[in-house]
């Protein structure tokens, strides 16, 4: 797989994970990419946290409106049903827990959940945005990123990195598996066929604990 | 009251060494007229209190790039290579806040709050040298209130007596900084006589804005 077939399967399979009725907070870059692969037949309503609820496809060159952009300054639409809003009632909609799932690119995730992905000090420095929020108040934190940078691993003991949040990642989607963040640590629940249990295992920088129930990605 | 201000006006209310407010979110709801005119006037010393610093040639960014600004605070700077160049090479202070932080800072500020508590940002760098408060066994940071000499801000309709109503994903900061500023300034998209506002209509009451700058005539 090149990147963006990676990125793609990490995406479908994120999807899956979508519920019927959920709100959702699609972090940018490889999880805005989520959206496109939603089952059929789920009714989910993703949030922009710069103010809507209802972000819909990118529009047509006729549909641009330069006021509806997401957050990372895309042109979007709005669904019909959907909502604009402050930043005031967009946090609390966040903080106040009621945005159902969030899906984040991460630099580094511990094995009790801490994640980083807001800084690298010295050489880059984009800030936090709603990252902190967003990973503090949405009932389930998805990471969703490639297993390594560059060969290096990104699922750590510990974040060397500056925390966005402690013990707040759930679940981990990467071209190579499916984790769980568990009080015992990282539990690879479903494994891509392309890579051997020793191949995951090698480009993870914590212990990895193969589930009982270990099932074929999807 | 009769609000209106000319645009030259204005940007004479700013002066060098204030703090601003300015609303937009990645240049979207930014008052882009009233900011091409504070960068001709060549304002400086500023600090700045905005969601992110837009791009080198969009939104609040133009101002970074004329270095206006000794210190800025910001939940995001990374859509701006200037704002990180100063960042990192010392001309500018940064100071990174959480999203749901910053505004809740805002709203305190012309709310007459003593602060406001949140869970964002514990077991980060955003909790250094603040105040941590357990209130029913919990833990909270304390974020203090915000004030501006002079918020700028955008909206898509104003009447004369300032009451506003914002289309699309404009309303971000827009709604909350009038309150936190000593004079707050709205650039609004189009002005409309007394009367001819529904009151039902109105998102921001005119009592938190001081002047309208009329952008249709602009």
């Amino acid at each position: 797989m090149d990147k963006q077939q990676t990125q793609e399967f990490i995406a479908r399979r994120v999807a899956l994970e979508l519920q019927d009725g959920d709100l959702v907070n699609l972090g940018i870059g490889l999880p805005t990419l989520v959206a496109n692969y939603v089952p059929e037949g789920r009714d989910v309503l993703f949030q922009s946290e710069n103010g809507f609820i209802g972000v819909g496809p990118a529009p047509t060159e006729e549909q641009i409106d330069p006021c509806i952009a997401n957050a990372g300054a895309m042109p979007v639409t709005i669904v019909p049903g959907g909502s604009f809003f402050d930043s005031a009632v967009s946090f609390g909609i966040i903080r106040g827990g009621h945005v159902d799932v969030t899906v984040l690119g991460a630099l580094q995730v511990a094995e009790n959940g801490d994640i980083a992905n807001y800084m690298i000090p010295g050489k880059m420095v984009p800030g936090m945005g709603g990252a902190m929020d967003l990973l503090n108040g949405a009932k389930k934190v998805i990471v969703a990123m490639e297993h390594t940078a560059k060969g290096n691993p990104k699922l750590l003991k510990q974040c060397t990195l500056p925390l966005t949040a402690v013990n707040a990642v759930d679940l981990i989607i990467t071209e190579m598996g499916v984790i769980e963040v568990t009080p015992e640590g990282f539990v690879l629940i479903e494994q891509n066929p392309d890579y051997t249990l020793d191949e995951i295992k090698a480009a993870t920088g914590a212990p990895l604990i193969i589930s009982a129930a270990l099932k074929q990605m999807a | 009251m009769d609000k209106l201000i000319r645009l030259e006006d204005a940007v004479n209310l700013v002066s060098d060494g204030d703090t601003v407010m300015i609303g937009g979110f990645l240049a979207v709801g930014t008052p882009e007229r009233l900011i091409d005119a504070l960068i001709a006037k060549g304002t400086k010393d500023l600090t700045l209190i905005c969601n992110d610093t837009g791009f080198v040639d969009r939104g609040v960014g133009k101002m970074v790039v004329a270095k206006m600004f000794k210190k800025i605070y910001a939940s995001h700077v990374g859509t701006n290579k200037e704002t990180g160049r100063q960042m990192l090479e010392g001309e500018t202070e940064v100071v990174l806040v959480p999203q749901g932080t910053l505004i809740e800072q805002i709203r305190a500020g012309g709310f007459g709050l003593g602060g406001v508590l949140t869970k964002t940002g514990l077991g980060t760098e955003v909790e250094k040298g603040k105040q941590v408060v357990e209130i029913d066994g919990e833990k909270f940071l304390l974020e203090k209130p915000m004030r501006a000499n002079v918020a700028l801000l955008f909206a898509e309709k104003a009447d004369v007596r300032g009451n506003l109503t914002f289309h699309g994903a404009t309303r971000n900061f827009n709604t909350y900084m009038g309150a936190a500023a000593d004079i707050s300034i709205v650039e609004a998209g189009k002005v409309v006589q007394l009367g001819e506002m529904c009151p039902d209509e109105v998102v921001v009451p005119g009592v938190f804005v001081d002047f309208v700058v009329d952008g249709s005539e602009l």
